[in-house]
């Protein structure tokens, strides 16, 4: 389903190159759990800004269902999107939206109908947990909440792969297992799910796949992996 | 209407309502650059009403030596209408004349008196010439100086008047550019700080426009909001100008009048409604929606 293959990408830092990812290559399956792990700088985060074409590697391709995501035009970027789901470390919530306009927004741009809009909204509301927050602002709600709604509004469109990049970095343990528990959830009804942590004691109780990084290299990838650095 | 468009305009209007703090800044700004403009428009009516009335005050006349006869009155009317400079003439005979001075000077019983002192009538026949503007007599001057009458003249007073004239002329035409330039700066300056807010506005608002790009927006998903909030402020912008320009010269023309008597400016600005507010949507419309276009560009690279 998707494929990365000799990435890399390389930053230029003055005159000085900084190499945030050198030749790495994986596959992640339709419908699997696959966490990235590592700490800090270690490329994860450039890795699924790369997925998501915010950026271009420097050199190696990326296929999602065998199209070569950097060889989209610009105007075919939107639409390539609309199949992902990303949930930010920030929650990059509009903070102009309330928590259920936030969620309307990705169907609106898809084009589905007031109606469809009004049911999708509220189901995932529901499935989040957060059905009694819908009309208040991102400023309005914790942290946890927040995390929720950015969740809520990447799954419900129904994506083919959700991303998220360190969903439960601001968090609380009480609410770092709510979210994981969620993303597993989702995962269970047959979403990919690609998820970038440095967070310890969830990829230990998961026990799904892991892929480490360290210095922007590939240095373990396991079938039920366990965070190792 | 179509349903992302209709969800572009709820969308725009949803936050130019939610800023409303930056939007009625952007506002405010606008009504001073489409103030700017508009006091320009006035200003140019104002100096053109002012050159207009001067120069229909400007004449030209020709003093005869004697009483000139018909045949010749009839020669010398016909060979100055062939000058295209000329918008008319009048042949005022010495009996005239006198009618006319007396009728003036009715009142005035010291020149009453010395015209009964010196008896007969002092007066010359005049013949008087209008031009179609105050720059052409000049030339209507030197064409009689060396016309086939010449020698029935006595004198021409445009050399006397013709100091005056121009100075008259000249500083109309300074007031007239020196404000036309001072208002077309001003203008620029008042354009430029609406497009800055404008700017400024859609900056501040660059990490959302990310997010809408990362999520799926389209760029006219994205960019047509910020288009709507913008004609928003401008259509507002022009409402409130439309409206202290009315009340304001409504109160004012009276007084203006007075001043300049008239010149009607509440009457030449709702005269001239369809203009007014074709300038002011261009300016305001325009500029908030140009604005917002071009700030726009940028944050949608991602």
């Amino acid at each position: 389903m998707i494929s990365f293959r000799n990435i890399t990408k390389v930053y230029q830092a003055g005159t000085k190159p900084i190499v945030a990812l050198s030749n790495v290559s994986f596959e992640v399956k339709p419908q699997e759990f696959v966490s990235i792990v590592g700490r800090s700088g270690a490329g994860k985060t450039t890795l699924l800004k790369l997925f998501l074409a915010e950026e271009k590697p420097s050199s190696g391709n990326i296929y999602f269902e065998k199209q070569d995501i950097h060889q989209i035009k610009p105007h075919h970027l939107p639409s390539f999107r609309r199949d992902i789901g990303v949930v930010f470390q920030d929650y990059k919530l509009l903070p102009s939206k309330t928590t259920y306009e936030n969620i309307a927004y990705v169907l609106e741009v898809m084009g589905a109908s007031d109606a469809d809009i009004a049911n999708d909204v509220v189901r995932v509301l529901d499935l989040v947990g957060l059905t009694n927050r819908a009309q208040s602002f991102p400023e309005e709600l914790s942290g946890g909440e927040r995390q929720r709604a950015a969740i809520a509004r990447a799954l419900v469109h129904q994506p083919k792969v959700i991303l998220a990049d360190e969903p439960t970095g601001n968090l609380d343990p009480y609410h770092t297992k709510d979210i994981i528990k969620l993303l597993t959830r989702i995962n269970e009804m047959g979403t990919t799910v690609i998820l970038a942590t440095h967070n310890q004691d969830i990829i230990n109780s998961l026990e799904k796949r892991v892929v480490t990084l360290e210095e922007g290299k590939i240095i373990r990838d396991e079938e039920r992996g366990r965070f190792t650095l | 209407m179509n349903a992302s468009l209709k969800r572009i305009i709820k969308s725009g209007w949803t936050g130019f309502r939610r800023n409303s703090g930056l939007s009625l800044a952007t506002v405010f700004i606008m009504v001073m650059a489409i103030s700017l403009v508009t006091s320009l428009f006035l200003l140019q009516k104002t100096t053109g009403y002012l050159v207009t009335a001067l120069s229909e005050k400007v004449d030209m006349a020709v003093y005869f030596n004697e009483e000139p006869s018909t045949d010749e009155i009839d020669v010398i009317q016909k060979e100055l209408t062939g000058l295209p400079e000329i918008k008319s003439l009048q042949y005022i005979s010495k009996e005239e004349a006198l009618a006319k001075f007396i009728a003036r000077h009715q009142n005035e019983d010291v020149i009453m008196e010395s015209i009964e002192e010196v008896g007969g009538n002092p007066l010359l026949a005049s013949l008087n010439i209008k031009a179609f503007e105050a720059t052409q007599y000049a030339a209507i001057s030197s064409f009689i100086d060396s016309a086939s009458f010449k020698d029935l003249i006595s004198k021409v007073d445009y050399s006397e008047k013709k100091p005056a004239i121009d100075k008259m002329f000249s500083l109309t035409s300074t007031i007239s550019n020196t404000g036309i330039g001072l208002s077309i700066v001003l203008a620029i300056v008042a354009v430029l700080i609406a497009f800055n807010t404008v700017r400024i506005a859609i900056y501040n608002s660059r990490d959302e426009i990310e997010t809408m790009r990362l999520v799926g927006a389209s760029n006219w998903f994205i960019r047509g909001p910020f288009l709507v909030q913008g004609m928003i402020g401008g259509l507002l912008a022009v409402l409130i100008t439309f409206l202290v320009f009315g009340i304001t010269l409504w109160f004012l023309s009276p007084k203006i009048d007075m001043i300049i008597p008239g010149l009607n400016l509440f009457s030449y600005f709702f005269g001239s409604f369809l203009v007014v507010i074709a300038l002011q949507l261009a300016a305001g419309v325009g500029l908030g929606a140009c604005a917002s276009w071009l700030a726009m560009r940028k944050h949608l690279k991602v």
